[in-house]
């Protein structure tokens, strides 16, 4: 069975994580309810005629998989699979807004055209012009883990050499003030905004694209192998144990072969209640890593999750801004992320060097 | 019809989000579509709608864009003759 | 031949019938559910015609005993009803006894609250629950409680062909060993956002939606949802189960030609059915019918039409038709819906007609099955393509 490889890696996200080595730059803040992505200049990588109609979804996920394929040294691909949460909100509310206030009158097509939650999968196929396996996946918080186990499953079959994978999501205002109507947002004045021993409910909410060009084969550049994804929708908070013991036993490991944990802790008080035992008794032992407090909570921060994972394994460090506890490691070979969000939408991925 | 011509050069950068282009790079007889000035079928769309909310034109078949549309003389042209705003 | 994966259940809810049986009696009766719309006020009310499903939420409400406070989109209502159907049309007593998936599909989620109430919910307390349910993963949450279903759960959305890459990804993860049982579909409710939006597309139909004729302008939407249950051989020995038919082909790939527009040649539609007789280890001649994707948009049945004249040869075309005058097109859960009739079709052997259907379009001469037609039937491909030049195939096969 052929094995699945990270050759590439392309990170849009709320801190300096396209052009810089890992996380140096990286700032904390806890005083705001919502971190906006640093944008990178769109321009460098696409066509001015392409760009007029794009929402910034689009373009954070044109340029992510410009940046991950550039890395891999690709031109083209075998796949493409998308993740993503929302889609593309930004279009969706224009169009909407539109509807209900103009009473269904002169509405134009660019931003329902733009609006589908495929429109970054088919425009980076457009882009490329690649005309093979293009899919996306819209489920919460295993949006990202579903094309990745996707991607994992199209390799074992043999039905793609190289493929480009990618989760992303971004904020329109109405609906982060919707968002924050319904409590899923925390409440403003309230800072900071702290992840770490939280006691109230709701998330700082974020945006992002990131993006990896996986192989079927190792070359220079390779960055780590995926060895397993795992999604389960729902579990109480005494499975999760036993389900990831299980998950590392069909991968014949054990919790001390694990050299990193990263958990997927938002701030919200209950949500978080599914990482704290791991943190406290099964890992206790393992250094632990978080990353929502840089990229904010969003239905595909994970993907972030597994760009910071990447990068642990690439440079063989964890920077001090992420780390949970004071354990290091004398090298990071096997490292195992767990994210889920409310006890719904779980997913398990491990990954190593190679 | 001078006039026109620009008002509706200015609205075609505006509704279309041509950034880097001004009124002086359009031509009255440039091909706004094709080689041209490079639109696509999603701007036809959105010139119709134009048309029904600016100047009270309803095309029914968006076929009827091709020949309307072909450039700001011929889109002038065809607004002077049918509008009802 | 590829043996496939078994289907073993399905249920379906459209404008033509609460039921597989009702769908099938309207199919062979050519009854029609294209109408006015009535659940959703809209100016259009007068000039567009819809499949709609003649339920309103609260009926579906008490049809699936839901509590008051309950916050379900009607597509998640509808997609619970058909997955409901599917599960006990597949004799499923103990949905987590064998490791059971659900891969549901959908174009825009809950979108029919979210504009019912977009500008109501900051003054409106009791509408705020609605806010949650917009999100395309929460209907298919939703129905993944109503099932009981506690194991891998995802969610699918390429526009128009969202449902038979929901298809092929259950039928995948059975071939791959990594689920025994994968129930499959998608759903998708009508609502104000796809029919403005289908409307400044200038591809709604101000009548009743005639695929592959000459005048041919435009579709109707439709409301709809279906699901298979797939199972391993292994599973379908063990518990007897009786096998509907087969998935034995699928194939999907990208036009890569434009956002919304097919290209002239259908290059992303003809590698899809090509992709798919590979998997299926069929020849074209093999097939038996084409349940062809059909919207009756002037550029849809152009491109599809000349992709299965390449791939086919033009004389050599199979009996053909569009199930969409029955239904309208219904987004997401279109190839889920089509899925089924195309089994009906394998089970039945019958050829459903392409209604509306008078004048040959005048670029190839493609004649649709304009009536029902008996016939042995073995091997049915379904066709399925959407905005962003996603194009997918799926074939069917008699179980052996």
């Amino acid at each position: 069975m052929k094995k699945t490889y990270i050759n590439g890696l392309g990170c849009i996200s709320a801190q300096k994580t396209f052009d810089t080595v890992f996380l140096e730059e990286a700032e904390l803040n806890e005083n705001s309810t919502i971190l906006s992505l640093k944008a990178p200049v769109y321009k460098d990588f696409i066509p001015p005629v392409a760009i007029r109609r794009m929402a910034k979804g689009v373009k954070n996920g044109i340029v992510a998989s410009a940046l991950a394929l550039k890395e891999a040294q690709l031109e083209t691909v075998d796949a493409i699979i998308t993740g993503t949460g929302m889609g593309c909100i930004e279009d969706s509310e224009k169009f909407l807004k539109a509807i209900l206030d103009n009473d269904e009158q002169f509405l134009t097509p660019t931003s329902f055209i733009q609006s589908t939650h495929n429109t970054v999968g088919g425009q980076i196929a457009l882009g490329l012009q690649c005309k093979a396996y293009n899919l996306t996946y819209v489920n919460g918080s295993v949006s990202f883990e579903s094309a990745l186990f996707d991607a994992k499953m199209m390799i074992e079959e043999e039905e793609a050499s190289s493929i480009l994978v990618g989760g992303i999501d971004e904020m329109a205002d109405y609906t982060m003030s919707l968002f924050k109507l319904a409590g899923f947002i925390k409440k403003e004045n309230q800072g900071p905004y702290s992840i770490l021993g939280s006691t109230t409910k709701g998330v700082v909410f974020g945006e992002g694209a990131t993006f990896f060009a996986l192989e079927n084969q190792i070359k220079n550049n390779t960055i780590a192998e995926i060895l397993d994804v795992e999604i389960l929708n729902k579990l109480n908070v005494s499975e999760v144990e036993n389900k990831i013991l299980s998950f590392l036993a069909v991968n014949s490991l054990e919790i001390s072969d694990i050299d990193a944990v990263l958990l997927g802790y938002n701030g919200d008080v209950d949500s978080d209640l599914y990482y704290k035992n791991l943190s406290n008794t099964t890992f206790i032992n393992v250094p632990q890593v978080y990353y929502k407090h840089l990229s904010g909570e969003y239905d595909t921060a994970s993907a972030f999750g597994l760009w910071v994972g990447s990068k642990i394994i690439q440079t063989q460090s964890i920077p001090d801004i992420v780390k949970l506890n004071a354990l290091d490691k004398q090298s990071y070979k096997t490292i195992l992320l767990y994210n889920q969000r409310n006890g719904i939408d779980h997913s398990f991925t491990l990954i190593s060097s190679c | 019809m001078e006039a026109l011509k620009q008002e509706l050069k200015s609205k075609i950068i505006e509704v279309l989000n041509l950034e880097d282009i001004a009124i002086a790079d359009i031509n009255d007889d440039d091909a706004l579509f094709g080689d041209g000035l490079g639109l696509d079928s999603i701007d036809a769309l959105e010139l119709i709608v134009m048309l029904d909310k600016d100047y009270g034109i309803k095309l029914v078949d968006p076929k009827e864009g091709k020949t309307i549309f072909k450039s700001i003389e011929t889109m002038a042209g065809y607004i002077a003759e049918n509008r009802v705003k | 031949m590829n043996i496939g994966i078994a289907i073993t259940g399905m249920g379906i809810i459209s404008s033509i019938g609460n039921s597989v049986e009702e769908n099938y009696n309207a199919l062979r009766n050519s009854q029609i559910g294209i109408t006015t719309i009535e659940n959703i006020a809209t100016v259009h009310v007068d000039v567009i015609k819809v499949g709609e499903i003649k339920k309103t939420n609260q009926e579906l409400i008490e049809e699936l005993q839901l509590g008051k406070d309950n916050n379900f989109s009607r597509t998640a209502m509808l997609g619970t009803i058909a997955a409901k159907q599917a599960v006990k049309n597949a004799g499923i007593t103990s949905i987590n006894e064998y490791r059971t998936g659900l891969i549901s599909a959908t174009s825009v989620g809950g979108m029919d609250m979210t504009e019912r109430y977009y500008h109501e919910y900051f003054d409106n307390p009791e509408v705020v629950k609605y806010i949650s349910s917009h999100n395309a993963g929460d209907n298919t949450e939703k129905i993944a409680s109503e099932l009981g279903l506690k194991g891998m759960v995802t969610t699918i959305s390429t526009a128009c062909s969202s449902a038979a890459n929901a298809i092929m990804l259950g039928a995948r993860l059975i071939k791959s060993g990594k689920l025994d049982r994968v129930i499959v579909g998608g759903t998708d409710a009508l609502s104000k956002f796809t029919i403005n939006g289908f409307k400044t597309l200038m591809i709604l139909s101000d009548g009743y939606n005639k695929p592959f004729d000459n005048d041919r302008n435009g579709l109707n939407l439709g409301e709809a949802a279906a699901y298979l249950v797939l199972e391993s051989e292994e599973l379908v020995k063990k518990e007897n189960k009786k096998v509907l038919a087969r998935v034995s082909g699928y194939g999907n790939a990208n036009d890569a030609f434009h956002q919304t527009a097919s290209s002239e040649n259908g290059d992303g539609a003809f590698l899809a059915m090509e992709k798919a007789f590979k998997i299926a280890k069929l020849q074209p001649e093999q097939i038996d019918y084409i349940n062809v994707h059909g919207t009756a948009t002037p550029n849809n049945d152009l491109s599809e039409g000349r992709a299965i004249a390449r791939l086919f040869g033009e004389s050599k075309v199979p009996d053909f038709s569009s199930t969409k005058p029955f239904t309208g097109h219904t987004l997401a859960a279109a190839a889920a819906i089509e899925a089924v009739y195309s089994v009906l079709a394998i089970q039945n052997n019958v050829v459903f007609p392409n209604l509306n259907f008078k004048t040959p379009m005048e670029e190839f001469n493609l004649l649709p099955q304009t009536t029902l037609k008996h016939k042995n039937i073995e091997h049915v491909l379904s066709n399925s393509f959407g905005f962003g030049g996603n194009c997918s195939t799926l074939i069917f096969s008699k179980s052996e």
